[in-house]
Parts: C-alpha cells; structure tokens; sequence
C-alpha cells in the first residue's frame, strides 16, 4: 500500500509494534534502545534494528534530539511507521536519516512482521 | 504542498545537505498542518540553547549541521542557555559543562545566528511589527508577539525554528491564517488583578481550565508590560494556547480584526487565589529567582530600589538579556543590585540551568518559573510578589 513520506528511503527488517504512543525523551534509553517508559506496552523491549510501528509520538521536542542520539550509537529503529505522525518524531526522523512513513493502518501490522519500506511504498507479511 | 521550483531545488540537495535537511524539516512540518505552501518570514528564534536540556546528542546535532555550511538567511536569536555566558563561575556552573554549553553556542553562531540568549528578543531589538510573520520557539515570547503586538508565528520547535532561519520561510498553517486567530470563548475577569502574580494565576488557570481555546478576556481595564509578559508565559506553560486577546489591550482586539465570542464564562477573586494556591509547595527556601521570563529594564528598576541599602542572606537570582543588563549597567541600576549581594545574570534562567541537588525550595514571581524548576530541577517552589520575594531574600533569622 501507498504511505506519506516524512523522510524518504528504504528499509527492510521485523516489525516490532506498540498501540501506545511513544516518547523519546524519558521513553526510550538513548543508549541501549529500549523502551523505559514505566507501565508502556514494550517496556523493556529494544527498538534498536526493527521497524517501528507506533500510533503517534507524544511528550518533550526533547525527543527529536534522543532519536539523533540513538542512531549516532547505533541504536536506532531501521524505520519509523506512525498512524498519524507529529513534529517530535518527525523531526527526529529527519535529523537522524532513518526513513519514515504514515498515513498506515497499523493496526493491520502484526507484531514480528516483515516489512519493507520503498519511498512511498510500504508491504509487510505477518 | 506546492513547492515552488527553486524550493524543490533545494530538497533536491542542489544547495547542499544543510539546506536540504532544513527544507525536508520545514516540507514535513507543511505535510503534517496540512499546509499548502511555505511563505516568507521575518526573523527567527531558535529554542534549543541550554546543554542542560540539549545533551551530547543535541550539541552533535547541531555541530553537525553547522558544518554542512547551513547558515541563516533571516535575522535570529536565540533562547537562554544554561548559564551566564561570560560570569558562569558566579553561578557556580562547572568548568566541563561551561566547556559544552560554549561550544553550543559556538555551532549557532556558525550558522549566523547571534548568540543573544533571551526569552525576550522583543525587548532588545528584535520586535516584530503587527502583523508580520516570523517563525519563533519561547512560548513566552510566542504568546507574547502573537497576542500583545499582533504579529503571527506558531510555536516553533528548536530545530523546526533552526530550519526556519536556513530557508527563512515556515509552513502556511496555524497562527499564521487569520481564521485560526479568532477566540474560542468570552472570558470576563470580574475582580481586579493587582500584580504580576495574579497575571500569572489568571494563565494558570485559562491553560488548565480551557486548554487550547483562545480567550478573548473582558474585565481587565489596565495592564503594564510586565504584567502583559507573566500572563503570557503562564497560559502557554499551563496548556493555553500561544495567543489570547485582550478587550482594548491585545492588539488584534484594539484594531477589531478578531470577534467578541457570545458564551462567557467568568473568573473571580477566588479563582485567581486558588490558581495561586496550587502553584505553591510548601518547604524552606534557599533560592530567591526574579526574571522568568528575562526582566524589563522597569522591572530591574523596581528590584533595584527594593533593594537599595539592604542585603540579602539567600541565593538570590535576578535574570535578564545581556542587553539589557548594559542599559541598566548605564543608568545605574545593576550596582544597588550587586552591592545588596544579589546576582544579576544574563543569558540564562532558572528553568533551564543546572540546580538539580544543589537547591531545594525558590521563591519567584513567575508561574512558569514553577513549573519548569519543579520539572527540570526538582525545586519545591513559592510563588509571591517581587516585594514578597525580595522580603523573603533580606529577611535575617529564618529558619533554613
């Protein structure tokens, strides 16, 4: 199916999915990738290597600077899926070159899925 | 969104990857407000300053973009940063984090911006006119332009506001189309708001109570500069939207380009003194903070000569625009200040500095001091008059 470009590119990899919105700064632990909001959907899970698929993002415009910093330590999502996408984590998306899309069902996404991302084009298989 | 050619360019990367990451910024930001184009702004501030709040991550970032040549095209300033610039051992900062808050300040002034660090650009010559449309970041002074001066910007993030000055456009959406400037609701103060403190609760409670809704505000008959800026800082911190409008004050009142709302709802006395009493924790002080945001030339008179010939016994804190500070420096009003053994510092404030352990309780004038000291600095915090605060700061024997 056809997204909206935030930041154009390509990504392949397991889809790793959260109903909750996500936030950065305070959410998600810029060194190790994982997430560390207290009682969140993927406490504990690590974001790093996976395509990430969450609702929107929410709290500190902080958070755009956490997503440079996770790829600056290797700890980045491949590629960023949102319902519905909002200035923090696009932002963070562009400064950091991790290719992101919205405008997707995502809750037709399932956990574990393989995604592909092409530009505007977006296929996944649970 | 219609990209004209030479804007296509640069997403393209035709000028280079700084320009080019600074209009993919501003092309998204159009995409999500479902803007239909971008359009020229006037001047910029850029948020994002203290290395308090920007970490390794932000300096590097913006070291980064500095040297992919992106400069700014439009005349910009920049928020406080975490310390005082020049006399940051005074407010014993250490030397390691001096070291990175200069060398943030060093990537902004690469890319053209000068490094004035203020929540008050439009006290130190950066004032927009009715009007214009610029692309600012300190929600105090974004409430400030929009609502006193009339003049159009969204509340921009630091690096969507940095984006803004390379391009020296912004995305046509939000506060900048007239329909989105009308009020939502009809309030009418039916007390009167003696000082800069009940400025504030009167935005304490708009922004917890209607948060998002702009309010055209009755009741309210005179209001100086400095009452007019803690209102503005208060609504915005507490969840109101950056704008409100003001019967035969705002500007966009004044000139009626905006209508009176028909539903009302009314704020009394006990409203503002309930606002007031949720703001304050209890516990001792050890911080005394005027200045948030950045204090007027007037209200560093006023401090000044309440604290002629006295002494202060507590860290106390009065926070102004560099600028600012050398006009009063001139008309004398800095040394009543320093010789009480308050300490005047510029370029900074006390919501984005490094407190955290090192003080426990303030007492200030600002609503939005409150929130932010509580947040980034864990402080227990008391709101109270400037004269309340400097009684507090000169009293001899108290107990903590």
């Amino acid at each position: 199916m056809n997204a909206r470009v935030i930041k154009h590119g390509t990504a392949k990899g397991k889809a790793l999915v959260s109903t909750q919105s996500i936030s950065f700064f305070g959410g998600v632990d810029p060194n190790t990738g994982k997430i560390i909001e207290k009682g969140h959907s993927l406490e504990g899970k690590s974001i790093a290597g996976k395509i990430l698929v969450f609702p929107c993002g929410k709290g500190s415009t902080v958070g755009s600077y956490i997503i440079y910093r996770l790829k600056k330590n290797g700890k980045a999502p491949l590629a960023i899926v949102n319902k519905e996408s909002e200035p923090i984590v696009a932002v963070g998306a562009i400064i950091a070159e991790i290719p992101m899309v919205d405008q997707v069902n995502i809750n037709k996404i399932k956990n574990n899925a393989d995604v592909i991302i092409n530009g505007e084009v977006i296929e996944w298989k649970n | 969104m219609q990209l004209t050619h030479e804007e296509q360019n640069v997403l393209n990367g035709e000028e280079g990857p700084g320009k080019q990451k600074a209009m993919e910024i501003l092309v998204a930001l159009g995409k999500i407000y479902n803007a239909t184009r971008l359009f020229p702004i006037k001047s910029v501030q850029v948020a994002g300053v203290s290395y308090n709040n920007l970490g390794d991550a932000g300096l590097e970032f913006l070291q980064q973009w500095a040297n992919q040549n992106a400069k700014a095209s439009v005349p910009a300033m920049l928020n406080p940063a975490g310390m005082d610039l020049k006399n940051w051992q005074n407010q014993g900062i250490t030397k390691q984090f001096a070291e990175k808050q200069q060398d943030v300040i060093h990537a902004y002034t690469q890319m053209g911006i000068k490094p004035d660090c203020t929540c008050t650009p439009y006290l130190i010559g950066m004032q927009p006119e009715y009007g214009q449309h610029v692309a600012w970041s300190e929600s105090s002074a974004v409430t400030y332009i929009n609502s006193i001066i009339g003049a159009r910007t969204n509340r921009e993030g630091g690096p969507s506001a940095l984006a803004s000055a390379i391009i020296g456009k912004t995305p046509y959406y939000g506060l900048h189309l007239q329909e989105n400037r009308q009020p939502d609701m009809l309030v009418k103060i039916k007390t009167d708001l003696k000082n800069s403190v009940e400025f504030s609760a009167l935005g304490y409670h708009l922004g917890k109570n209607y948060p998002e809704k702009i309010p055209y505000i009755t009741g309210i008959k005179h209001a100086t500069q400095s009452k007019l800026k803690a209102l503005s800082a208060s609504i915005v911190t507490y969840g109101g939207p950056p704008l409100f409008h003001i019967e035969n004050i705002t500007a966009e009142a004044k000139k009626k380009t905006v209508k009176k709302p028909e539903k009302q709802n009314m704020i009394d006395e006990k409203d503002i003194k309930k606002a007031i009493q949720e703001i304050n924790d209890s516990g001792p002080i050890d911080l005394i903070f005027l200045g948030c945001p950045h204090c007027s030339l007037e209200e560093l008179e006023k401090i000044a000569l309440l604290l002629k010939n006295k002494k202060v016994h507590k860290e106390t804190w009065i926070a102004t625009a560099r600028k600012t500070m050398e006009r009063a420096k001139h008309k004398g009003i800095i040394k009543p200040i320093e010789t009480s053994g308050a300490k005047v510092v510029c370029d900074t404030c006390v919501a984005v500095t490094p407190l955290k352990g090192r003080f426990h309780g303030l007492a200030t004038n600002s609503a939005k001091a409150c929130y932010y000291s509580r947040g980034t600095n864990a402080l227990h915090c008391m709101i109270g008059s400037t004269e309340k605060c400097i009684k507090i700061a000169t009293e001899e024997n108290n107990e903590c």
